[in-house]
């Protein structure tokens, strides 16, 4: 049976890249390769150069800061005092929780955008009269900003005495929830998962639609049934969307602040406070530039020890 | 058993008649073409038939039992797909396997066939590879061996082999007439190739514009067409057509002749013209010849004839092997 190159699976994955076509200058010589590989890279230089320095002088800054005492309140009496910052940051018991309450918020916006994405993206895949409006009403809140739409959810539908929820729950004769004081955490993730499900929907549903049509005709014909269809054929199908929507999505939610300081402020207690939030309290709460670029660091790391564990358990998704 | 009837099957989409009442009578472990040019219905007749669609009108019977109600699954049909939409996630065993694992059959009588068909269809050393590790036939073989794995009462294949390369097409269309006689279970196949049609069907129904214009055998569509549509359908190159006059004298209102059954001459009798261009290919001629009012002929000489462009010839048809219409395109029988 005849291979046809490009299909064969033999090909060593380290060979020349695909994309550069080195078959367009075979007949070049060495030293046209080179002044073109030259001009390349000073051509880039400005562009790197830029980014370079966008990044790592914020960077080197906040390294300087957090080695030393640097308090808002008496700026004159700055000084030098190693990685105490560090100590005092890590020991703080604020930390710990922060970390806790990142985690949870992060692990279960995901969970709720996901679980509930999966069927939205499902049914709006469906033929309705009316498709495209549905499918923009489902889109809207994306375009919400964060502040805002913790002040509707805040104002208008968590509010214990004038909120939709509370007048919902008085029709049942249910006393109304005091979201922000019983059940802060919840009462985030609600919001949080309310502003990144529909970024989760679009993204599974633009999959769902490249979904070929004659492979489930095939399971059909195979005897599958709906539910057979979708944990065999759909299901599979949308492992890498949701491995994006999981990578993208808890970049963001590493992050949540807005919506954090618009309803809770952190509370009660250290509830709500995540570690973006903790940062901020440090620095313009408590006016300690040292302790909040030290946290900031921390932060950083933290945030690379997550993305290294997501990409090993699901960046394999990605690889074609 | 694998007998297929189809009666007056009609199929609509919307006010668009696609299917306008097709009626056949595919008998057992016969391999039947669907053939015609694209937009015929000819997919459309074999999605009806799978149960992928359903009827507007007409009974679909097989072994006797009527089952435009019955879903896909229960007609005891597999179908292989142009795309040969195989499963990407699943190994070539997923693949095979899928249908019996949806029948809910033992996992030691899945082995024991999925390992069978791998064998016939030599898949055997690819069976834990991903389709996509996989060329274009080694997919058309896991596509056929998802088929036939299942044993079911007839094969439908959707163009199967339009995806691959000249070559290997040749090659994969002996696999498969080979593997139909071997297996002896009912086949239809669906392709716009008329050679392909020629080559492996027992049976060919030549369809267009949603209608059957005539079902037979390859040898009675070339021998006997039924019409105009069907004498030009078939036949490579095309049957030459000729109205007007010389088509009076014959008593008919179109004549056909194919291009194989024309006497090429230097002098002599018959119609003369100048050839426009002549294909030599060794084994045979081609001549394209302007013969003045009657037309553009084809002609086609066995073997290698010493003509060139612009050249003047004599050609006269074989009066035996000439086809004659009437007005309305149907075919006089003498």
């Amino acid at each position: 049976m005849a291979h046809t190159p490009e299909l064969s699976p033999s090909q060593p994955s380290g060979a020349l890249p695909r994309m550069a076509a080195p078959a367009l200058q075979p007949t070049e010589t060495g030293t046209g390769t080179r002044q073109t590989q030259l001009l390349a890279r000073m051509l880039l230089t400005p562009a790197v150069a830029l980014l370079f320095i966008w990044m790592i002088v914020p960077l080197g800054l906040t390294i300087y800061f957090s080695l030393l005492r640097y308090n808002l309140l008496d700026s004159e009496s700055a000084q030098f005092v190693g990685l105490e910052n560090f100590h005092y940051f890590l020991t703080d018991p604020a930390f710990l929780a922060s970390l806790q309450n990142t985690l949870v918020l992060v692990g279960s916006v995901l969970g709720l955008t996901i679980l509930l994405g999966i069927p939205l993206a499902l049914l709006l895949d469906q033929p309705v009269i009316g498709r495209n409006i549905v499918r923009l009403m489902v889109i809207a809140p994306f375009f919400v900003m964060p502040t805002v739409s913790a002040l509707i959810w805040k104002n208008l539908l968590m509010h214990p005495v004038s909120g939709l929820f509370a007048w919902i729950a008085q029709l049942f004769g249910a006393p109304p929830i005091d979201w922000f004081n019983d059940v802060p955490m919840l009462a985030i993730i609600l919001i949080v998962a309310w502003q990144w499900l529909p970024f989760a929907t679009l993204i599974l549903l633009t999959a769902l639609q490249s979904l070929d049509e004659e492979q489930k005709e095939a399971a059909e014909m195979d005897g599958a049934g709906a539910l057979s269809t979708f944990i065999y054929i759909t299901l599979p199908h949308l492992a890498r969307p949701i491995t994006v929507v999981i990578l993208i999505e808890t970049i963001f939610l590493l992050t949540v602040f807005a919506e954090i300081f618009v309803t809770t402020g952190g509370g009660p207690g250290l509830q709500t406070t995540n570690i973006a939030f903790l940062i901020y309290s440090q620095a313009l709460i408590q006016y300690d530039v040292g302790g909040a670029s030290a946290g900031g660091l921390v932060a950083v790391v933290i945030a690379n020890i997550v993305a290294f564990f997501l990409v090993r358990i699901v960046g394999r998704n990605l690889e074609a | 058993m694998g007998q297929i009837t189809l009666q007056n099957v009609q199929k609509s989409f919307g006010p668009v008649d696609i299917i306008k009442g097709a009626d056949l009578d595919i008998s057992d472990g016969s391999f039947v073409v669907f053939v015609g040019p694209s937009g015929c219905g000819k997919t459309t007749l074999l999605r009806l038939i799978a149960g992928l669609e359903d009827v507007s009108g007409g009974n679909i019977l097989i072994d006797g039992k009527n089952v435009v109600d019955v879903p896909p699954a229960k007609r005891g049909l597999s179908m292989v797909f142009q795309s040969y939409a195989l499963y990407p996630h699943m190994s070539v065993r997923g693949n095979i396997a899928f249908g019996l694992k949806m029948a809910g059959l033992p996992k030691a009588e899945i082995n024991r066939k999925v390992e069978a068909a791998a064998a016939t269809l030599n898949l055997t050393p690819y069976l834990d590879r991903k389709p996509r590790e996989l060329s274009g036939g080694q997919r058309q073989r896991v596509a056929i061996g998802r088929a036939i794995v299942r044993e079911p009462k007839a094969f439908l294949f959707d163009e199967p082999l339009s995806n691959l390369d000249a070559a290997l097409r040749v090659q994969m269309r002996l696999e498969v007439t080979r593997l139909q006689k071997q297996l002896g279970t009912t086949a239809i196949y669906v392709t716009h190739d008329q050679v392909e049609a020629m080559t492996m069907a027992d049976k060919i129904v030549v369809l267009n514009g949603g209608k059957i214009e005539q079902y037979g055998t390859p040898l009675e569509l070339y021998e006997k067409p039924a019409n105009l549509f069907v004498a030009g359908f078939i036949g490579s190159p095309k049957m030459n057509f000729i109205s007007g006059e010389v088509a009076g004298r014959h008593g008919a209102a179109t004549i056909g002749v194919r291009p194989e059954h024309l006497k090429i001459a230097r002098d002599g009798e018959g119609w003369p013209g100048n050839i426009m261009v002549a294909e030599h290919l060794g084994s045979d001629t081609f001549l394209y010849v302007d013969a003045g009012a009657i037309g553009t002929l084809t002609a086609r000489h066995v073997g290698e004839l010493d003509l060139s462009a612009g050249d003047r010839v004599l050609l006269s048809p074989d009066p035996g092997r000439l086809h004659r219409f009437d007005e309305s395109g149907k075919s006089l029988r003498a």
